[in-house]
């Protein structure tokens, strides 16, 4: 399917924002402008030619040294036509995204954990607080510069430390 | 009037019926729900970090570690994603036994849940019947990959290895035996009339809801919709096959447990089919030979093939840079897996999307309203398993 339909409506509808279209292995992805990110969103659940009624997936990226530094990307699929569309679109360190989760609520979970993975906010959202690891943890650990091991892994346990001390803490 | 007070009861993490490790907050008005909000992460290990630092073959061994209760169903969803980055086509015996074997871990996980799904209800008879089938089937999957829990064995290119002659025979009996057996769980449970009492009209979701909410697999089809990805985009020869997808009319637990028996009826045809129909030929790409290791006889006898061997254990195998999805109706509902490649032998990005995580996200839609002893009934209807949560 080399030429997808939404895509053409897409780019009709929003000729600004839409920044590229890419193929690969069958699979269309389709690069938006922050700024109008939710205009298309909208416009693609709520259009009767497009319907991408489930939003399957939502995934960020941390492209490292590049600028802006992050990509989320929203993968669409429509119950009518049968077909998924990959949204993407950039976002600089620091910045905010508009939420989807008013248009699917699927998006309120899956933004929480790109927002506690990669440190991306999302305004609007209903509740954004981290979702997988403790509300104390310090980093987003996705992020590239953030190291496999941890941050803390050569601090000793508080424990040690007071038995080192040759304090018995466990009385 | 008296003032209406609310009481929050937690719920887990150490509680038998929230199959792992899931916390929930309850809000209750007496006995009934105000508002549910679960607590997860748990289980969290990592696992799409560390694939950022394993080769394409090493992080196979992560995927078994995310549902449990069908590794072979997360194998076989990733190795359709680096396969599909790669652009390699699998033979057809390797497709085919594929598709044989994540039925029969569809069938071996929804019989665990609807074990312990009755068990929590209080309906402990099943559990017995349940889990003297499903061990028929670990045993038979053993006899392949000599794993219970982490198989690992379906491979990027193929599978590990050949199947050996006992395992048709056997799955032929069971295949033959088991529509008896699923008749014996009906019996326990479909008319008995505490079963109904207690899933009936519990935590139902309309099919816009679910939709809304991004649930899939049988919790989706119960509310009506009809939604599997072995249909909407088939994936290793899925289209060979026959079967049907069960719909559900009211998506409330009772109907899930229906299409979730009906689901283990059909992957049992599929499993009879893949059977008679098993082509022979190679078990991996043969031309493939910088991602598919050399057999063991050969790396005993030619020392190129050592060499290669070696390769592809050691530095894995490049990727063309892009990205891909693909994904599998996993027991749970669709399981993707989305890669994206830099072009070197590791992934640049490993996200995936759990089903589990995704639907255990309509929890507080449908337990609001109804009492506390529900919200076990609710649970065990999605059938989450926190492995997948977490990650």
């Amino acid at each position: 399917m080399s030429e997808h339909k939404a895509c053409e409506l897409l780019k009709a509808q929003f000729p600004e924002a839409v920044r590229g279209v890419t193929e690969f292995r069958g699979e269309t992805t389709v690069a938006v402008e922050k700024g109008q990110l939710k205009a298309v969103m909208r416009f693609l659940k709520e259009s009767e030619a497009t319907r991408y009624d489930l939003l399957v997936d939502f995934a960020g990226v941390d492209l490292g040294s590049a600028t802006p530094r992050f990509k989320v990307a929203y993968l669409l699929h429509s119950m009518r036509f049968n077909n998924r569309l990959r949204i993407e679109t950039r976002v600089a360190e620091g910045a905010e995204l508009e939420t989807v989760s008013d248009i699917w609520k699927s998006a309120d979970w899956m933004e929480r954990e790109v927002y506690d993975m990669f440190g991306i906010g999302f305004s609007g959202h209903p509740d954004l607080r981290r979702i997988l690891l403790p509300d104390d943890f310090a980093g987003h650990p996705l992020r590239k510069d953030f190291p496999l091991k941890g941050l803390d892994f050569e601090k000793p346990f508080p424990v040690c430390l007071e038995e080192e001390k040759g304090n018995r803490i466990d009385a | 009037m008296p003032e209406k007070r609310l009481m929050t009861v937690n719920m887990g993490p150490q509680h038998p019926a929230t199959h792992g490790v899931l916390r929930l907050l309850l809000e209750l008005d007496g006995e009934v729900i105000v508002k549910a909000e679960p607590h997860i992460g748990y289980l969290h290990r990592g696992i799409e970090k560390l694939a950022e630092s394993f080769t394409y073959n090493q992080a196979l061994t992560l995927t078994d570690r995310l549902d449990y209760t069908s590794g072979l169903s997360n194998n076989l969803a990733y190795c359709l994603a680096v396969e599909k980055l790669l652009g390699i086509e699998v033979p057809k015996r390797a497709q085919y036994l594929r598709v044989l074997f994540a039925e029969l871990q569809r069938i071996a996980a929804h019989l665990l849940w609807v074990a312990t799904h009755a068990l929590d209800l209080g309906a402990m008879t099943v559990l017995f019947y349940a889990f003297r089938d499903r061990e028929t089937i670990l045993e038979t999957l053993e006899l392949v990959t000599g794993a219970r829990l982490t198989p690992s064995f379906i491979r990027v290119g193929g599978l590990a290895a050949d199947i050996p002659d006992t395992f048709l025979p056997r799955v032929r009996e069971f295949v033959a035996d088991f529509p008896k057996r699923v008749d014996e769980y009906e019996t326990l449970l479909t008319e008995n009339i505490i079963w109904k009492k207690r899933t009936q009209g519990i935590s139902a979701l309309s099919g816009e809801e679910c939709l809304d909410y991004g649930v899939t697999g049988p919790v989706l089809r119960a509310s009506g919709v009809y939604y599997d990805v072995r249909k909407a985009y088939p994936y290793s020869s899925y289209e060979d096959f026959d079967f049907e997808i069960p719909l559900g009319r009211k998506g409330d637990v009772y109907d899930r447990y229906l299409v979730r028996l009906q689901e283990m009826r059909q992957s049992n045809r599929i499993v009879g089919q893949a059977a008679e129909k098993l082509p022979p030929g190679p078990v991996a790409a043969v031309d493939a030979p910088q991602i598919v290791p050399p057999a063991k006889e050969e790396v005993g006898r030619d020392v190129a093939a050592l060499i290669r061997h070696f390769k592809i254990m050691e530095e894995g195998y490049r990727t063309p840079p892009g990205e891909v999805y693909a994904s599998v109706e996993s027991s749970k509902g669709e399981l993707g897996f989305y890669l994206i490649s830099d072009g070197t032998n590791k992934p640049f990005r490993m996200r995936i999307r759990p089903p589990s995580f995704v639907n255990l996200g309509a929890l507080p839609r449908m337990i609001k309203g109804h009492m506390v002893a529900d919200v076990v009934a609710a649970i065990g209807s999605i059938d989450i398993v926190l492995g997948e949560i977490d990650r």
